[in-house]
């Protein structure tokens, strides 16, 4: 996997992976790309489409686009998958995660990123596992679950079907 | 409680943590950029504390202001600080904060190292599992050359936490850092046995992407691969494994054999349609790999399809565009297999998602037969109405074309129909496919001779409508039909019901809108109609209408004579001067049309395949022998040529004809063949073979007579659904015919045949008209090629491997020097034209001979294909250049679908027609049968001009061979030197250029050239050829010389045999590179 986006049906970014070297001038140009493309698509158009030499594979999930680009030979349906394990993952973790629980606590989304993929390879296939980690990492920081977060419980949640 | 009352005023302590950012951004909608400065600024304070918890809660702020896209780099020195931190907490939002923000060229990198180095060897797990995860996101190849043994030691650490991860980042390390794989290796494989399954599948990713990049070496592995795939239950890791073994295959053909059976396998079994991908995917591969020697082979595939049916039947758009995506690959091998599914492709041509109708109309090309084509024409026709977005019509436009186009228009069976499709598309807006349109309407109005009268009416419907197809944009790319529609009511216009208003149609003063190519057509066919109105009032009493013709061409001609196209004045003035001198001789009564008839004689003729054949060779033509030799083989001959041609020659043509064996001519033969099958004008030269054409090669072939109860020439555009109907009435007809025919023979013979009662077989429909030059298969000899259309078309044959061969026997040094001889000569054939004016618009006398000389520069070359180029510009328009790329096909395969491209700068910008995107590519005009070369050009727009610029690029191209074919890319990079942008210009006056010099409008400086021991002529002829400069004058130890860029910029140069260079121009940037640009071209020499 070359990169992961998460951005929202605004097209605002929320979370960005970027599994190979590029500069910020080029990071940009390409999220700035992408967003418009997977935005301008209908919500029944399948998940996959070729852009530049990369395959893109993306998911809606409530309002958030999660957004991975893979290369020619990769499996797209290994990668929806991927995407799908993350959002459970983020969906345990937070307890049904909505988007301002990313946006609030983006770093926590991001190591629990980091300890399922690692320079673009899943490196844990069990579920329990990463969270495991996650937990006891965070033991060692104490954990700050932020009250007012609470206060936009409203919001809608990610459909996850937890399989 | 104790502990967070504690902690939040610690909290209140910070002045803002990352929620009340986020929070405070989200509140600032309307000045979201003036609250985030603020921040910015406040971060900057909380940096410059001495507690690092202030800090790491300022980099966390600035890892999310990074993401909105603001510039931290500022800070890279703070996140090293924040790493640092011996408490988890911070150290995991430095590292963080770096691996969002670090990239190869932030410089605190090197800082890092040692600290990197402590958090890896950190006896908790956390802290060394945190600095690998970093590490993968900034790796550099310094940090992987310096913790390369560091990690690899990681990999055989106790918890299996941290060998999964080292496991993969070395990965990262490989590519940073080649050298660290080999001692790595043997671990890395001890991993693939790993106890703990997390680690193992880490082993697996590895091997399997390094594998991807260079198969061959993990060849040995297969065996362990093998055991591992039949024994794991992961589908993650079997994904891999199978993924591994598709790369691996190619190599070692036995392998895949083996693998057919445990694919098979899990194709049946599984049920995660990822696992089903994958195993269908590589078995498609590894089949196409095998393609013989596979004794179930088509039950594997009968398999595939089947799953990839299930696929694309499922409710899931997503399966259904992955099992149309996979089909198009069978369909390359094992057309038949998928033509079966042709129901269920149809039906996905109706899908609501684009991109699944995209795909199935990639499979659709395979789809068509003769039965079929009109109907699947229509319904795409209907789309073409339907489509919304300008990129999936045009899609469907070339697909159109390209079914029907297919083979020679093998599934054509009446062209009637598809001429009117082509009118029809001609009406869609804004396309950029109306060059393609236009080629298709020549392509078939000259070799399908029954269709002329007919394609003659609808084109000049589409000439009197013309005002449709341009509208308002008058560079719209659909104009181009109306090159092809003018071209064809000339050249056939016998054919024309009314040819004067045709006539009236073609000088209309709105045709001088259009662009200049096709205006020149328009005048040139002008004429053409003129002779042929004129043939028609011959013989009257009346010489009325005749005269008024010429009245009108007289009247309206001027337009284009003030064209500011080279061409279409050119032509105008002539034909006007002609019709003026017509004119005078008609008001004498004399009878001219014949006259002017001649000047346009000779038809145009298709020619049958073998037509060349029966041409017999005259007695005593040696069509192998030499007819000149070969012009870099022998020095002697620029010296006295008329000798050799005259006295050796007879030695020379029989001594080499013995050389040749018969191999080679048979290789040659072929390359010719392939090559003329290429030129769809490839047409018998004289009258002389009218005979032969007539006799054998087309005749046996039924041309039927179509019986139409529609008036053909239908007023108005036509409907091409109308053919639909009578294709189907014609078949009915036809077969009713052949049902009584076998009857009869049935009645003759008795027994022999079985009734014909089943659908008919493809055979069996005959063509309505027959396209001329129905096979690939053409003459052997080719005497002449005429009827080229496409003016900007040149062949360049570069006779490279016929000609290696004879010289076998001689010495092979000999042979390495004539080889560059030759090159050099090849160049000269180009460039010649240029370098000789360049040379004599100086004042340089003949004192030696010049070395050959070529302005083509290498820009790419791979296996397949070379490609030199050479910039040019024009003073008309100062912001464009013209590049011209001459490819050269280096292999024996056929090159087709060569796509151009460049990566635009601000600067620098590669001109697309009208309508297309600006990443898109352009298509190279033609194709390239093996060892032939040919030239494209393509414009650029520059703005300024002072600076050098490199544009980055590529060329994809398909490669054809007998077996295979393949898509290949090659990179390249233009380089735009100041140089091309200046143009030679002759200053024949002296005192215009010493008043230029004296103007002091100029600025000067100047250059030394060391080392350089050629001639003076030659250094002035070099600095003219190379560098588009003029000699104004040359007085024995220096010149003046000058050159004028696109843009009017002067440029002047001394140069003194002293090789120095005193130099103005009045742009010194402009004038500093060109410098630097001779000195450069000198320094090669």
């Amino acid at each position: 996997m070359q990169f992961m986006l998460l951005f929202s049906r605004q097209g605002k970014l929320r979370l960005q992976k970027w599994y190979v070297p590029l500069s910020d001038k080029e990071k940009k140009k390409i999220t700035r790309e992408l967003v418009q493309t997977v935005l301008a698509r209908k919500p029944k158009m399948c998940s996959f489409l070729e852009w530049r030499d990369l395959k893109i594979v993306y998911k809606r999930y409530a309002s958030l686009y999660f957004c991975c680009a893979i290369e020619d030979q990769d499996n797209e349906l290994i990668t929806l998958e991927i995407i799908h394990r993350y959002v459970e993952l983020l969906d345990k973790y937070f307890g049904s995660v909505c988007e301002l629980d990313i946006i609030f606590n983006f770093e926590k989304a991001y190591f629990i990123l980091d300890e399922f993929l690692l320079g673009g390879e899943a490196q844990e296939t069990s579920k329990k596992n990463v969270l495991k980690a996650i937990e006891q990492a965070d033991l060692l920081q104490e954990v700050r679950r932020l009250c007012f977060l609470k206060a936009f419980r409203g919001q809608k949640h990610f459909a996850v079907q937890v399989s | 409680m104790a502990l967070k009352i504690v902690k939040g005023s610690i909290d209140r302590m910070f002045d803002k943590n990352l929620q009340d950012l986020v929070r405070g951004i989200r509140n600032h909608k309307e000045d979201e950029a003036k609250y985030i400065s603020t921040c910015i600024d406040e971060i900057k304070q909380e940096l410059k504390q001495d507690n690092i918890a202030v800090k790491a809660n300022a980099v966390c702020k600035l890892t999310y202001l990074q993401m909105l896209g603001y510039d931290v780099s500022w800070a890279a020195f703070n996140i090293v600080e924040v790493m640092s931190s011996s408490k988890f907490t911070y150290k995991r939002i430095g590292y963080l904060a770096a691996s969002q923000c670090f990239h190869e060229g932030t410089d605190v990198i090197m800082l890092t190292t040692n600290q990197i180095r402590k958090d890896l060897s950190s006896p908790h797990q956390y802290d060394t599992g945190v600095a690998l995860t970093g590490l993968s996101c900034f790796v550099t190849p310094d940090l992987a050359r310096d913790l390369a043994n560091d990690i690899m030691t990681l990999m055989s650490h106790t918890k299996p936490y941290i060998r999964k991860k080292a496991v993969l980042i070395m990965y990262k390390v490989f590519l940073k850092y080649p050298e660290s794989l080999r001692p790595a290796f043997p671990r890395l494989k001890e991993k693939l046995e790993d106890p703990d399954p997390g680690v193992q599948s880490a082993a697996v990713n590895v091997i399997c992407e390094l594998a991807r990049r260079n198969p061959k070496n993990y060849l040995s592995l297969a065996p362990l691969f093998f055991k591992l795939m039949t024994s794991s239950t992961n589908n993650w890791v079997l994904i891999k494994i199978i993924k591994l073994f598709g790369a691996l295959t190619p190599l070692e053909p036995r392998l895949g054999k083996k693998l057919i059976e445990p694919l098979t396998n899990l194709i049946h079994s599984t049920s995660a349609m990822s696992l089903l991908y994958e195993c269908v995917n590589t078995v498609i591969a590894v089949l196409i790999s095998l393609s013989s020697g596979m004794p179930n082979h088509s039950a594997s595939i009968q398999l595939c399809v089947q799953k990839l049916r299930i696929l694309i039947e499922d409710s899931d758009q997503n399966l259904k565009y992955l099992g149309l995506l996979a089909m198009s690959k069978i369909l390359k091998t094992h057309p038949k297999s998928v033509q079966s599914h042709k129901d269920l492709i149809l039906q996905c041509l109706d899908d609501k998602d684009e991109s699944i109708r995209l795909r199935a109309l990639d499979l659709l090309y395979g789809m068509v037969s003769k039965k079929n084509l009109m109907e699947i024409v229509k319904k795409l026709m209907l789309h073409v109405d339907k489509a919304e977005g300008t990129t999936y019509r045009d899609e469907l436009l070339t697909k159109i074309i390209d079914i029907c186009s297919q083979s020679n228009y093998q599934y054509i069976t009446n062209f009637e129909w598809y001429i009117s499709i082509l009118v029809e598309l001609t009406r869609l807006e804004g396309t950029r496919h109306g060059h393609l349109i236009a080629s298709q309407m020549l392509d078939v109005a000259i070799r399908v001779k029954a269709i002329r009268g007919f394609a003659v009416a609808q084109m000049a419907t589409l000439l009197d409508n013309a005002h449709l197809l341009t509208g308002n944009t008058q560079r719209n790319g659909i104009c181009e039909v109306l090159y092809a529609a003018a071209w064809i009511c000339g050249e056939f216009s016998e054919h024309l019901e009314d040819p004067m208003q045709t006539l009236e149609a073609m000088l209309r003063p709105k045709v001088a809108t259009l662009p200049g190519h096709i205006q020149a057509v328009y005048v040139q066919n002008a004429a053409k109609l003129f002779a042929t109105v004129l043939r028609k009032h011959e013989g009257e009493t009346d010489s009325h209408a005749a005269q008024e013709t010429s009245q009108l061409l007289i009247d309206r001609l001027p337009l284009f004579v003030q064209s500011a196209n080279l061409e279409v004045q050119e032509r105008a003035s002539c034909i006007l001067q002609l019709v003026k001198y017509i004119q005078k001789l008609q008001q004498k009564k004399v009878e001219v049309a014949e006259e002017v008839t001649a000047l346009f004689a000779g038809e145009l003729n298709p020619v049958a395949p073998k037509a060349q054949k029966k041409v017999p060779v005259p007695e005593g033509l040696d069509l192998d022998a030499w007819i000149n030799k070969p012009p870099s083989e022998s020095e002697s001959e620029d010296e006295k040529p008329k000798a050799v041609f005259a006295k050796e020659e007879p030695k020379h043509s029989r001594s080499r004809h013995t050389e040749v064996d018969e191999k080679e001519l048979a290789r040659r033969r072929e390359a010719r063949k392939r090559e003329q099958a290429n030129n769809p004008f490839y047409i018998k030269a004289s009258p002389s073979s009218q005979k032969v054409y007539d006799a054998p090669g087309v005749e046996h072939i039924p041309v039927v007579q179509i019986d139409l109860s529609v008036p053909l020439k239908v007023p108005g555009m036509p409907m091409s659904d109308q053919y639909l109907k009578l294709e189907e009435e014609r078949r009915q007809k036809e077969k009713a015919e052949r049902k009584k025919e076998k009857k009869k023979k049935r009645e003759k013979r008795g027994k022999e045949r079985k009734a014909d009662s089943g659908p008919e077989s493809e055979e069996d429909i005959a063509p309505a008209h027959q396209v001329d030059i129905v096979t690939e298969e053409m003459p052997e000899v080719s005497s002449c090629y005429f009827g080229v259309i496409k003016p900007t078309v040149h062949w360049f044959p570069v006779q490279k491997s016929s000609k290696h061969k004879k010289k076998k026997q001689k010495k092979e040094k000999e042979e390495k020097e004539k080889k560059k001889k030759k090159r050099h000569h090849h160049h000269h054939h180009h460039s010649n034209a240029g370098g000789e004016d360049s040379v004599q618009n100086g004042t340089v006398e003949e004192e030696e001979p010049l070395p050959p000389m070529s302005n083509y520069f290498l820009l790419a070359e791979n296996s397949y294909i070379k490609m030199v180029y050479d910039i040019q510009g024009n003073h008309q328009d100062e912001s464009k250049v013209v590049v011209s790329v001459i490819f050269e096909n280096k292999s024996d395969s056929f090159l087709k679908s060569m796509e151009f491209n460049v990566l635009d700068s601000l600067n620098s910008k590669l001109q697309r027609p009208e309508g297309a995107g600006a990443h898109d590519s352009l298509t190279v005009p033609f194709q390239l049968p093996p060892g032939i070369s040919n030239e494209a050009h393509f414009v650029f727009s520059v703005q300024s001009i002072v600076m050098p610029q490199k544009l980055k690029g590529t060329l994809t191209f398909i490669v054809k061979s007998d077996e295979s074919s393949t898509h290949e890319k090659l990179d390249f990079k233009l380089h735009f030197t100041c140089t091309s942008y200046l143009i030679t210009t002759p200053c024949y006056l002296y005192d215009a250029y010493a008043k230029l010099l004296e103007s002091g409008d100029l600025k000067g400086s100047s250059l030394r050239l060391e080392g350089i021991n050629m001639p003076f002529h030659h250094l002035l002829a070099r600095i003219c050829f190379h560098h588009h400069f003029s000699v104004v004058e040359r007085i024995d130890s220096c010149a003046s010389m000058y050159s004028r860029s696109i843009q009017g910029h002067h440029v002047c140069l001394l140069v003194k045999t002293t090789v120095s260079i005193d130099a103005k121009c009045d742009e010194p940037s402009l004038l500093g590179n060109v410098l630097d640009e001779i000195k450069q071209t000198f320094s090669k020499c």
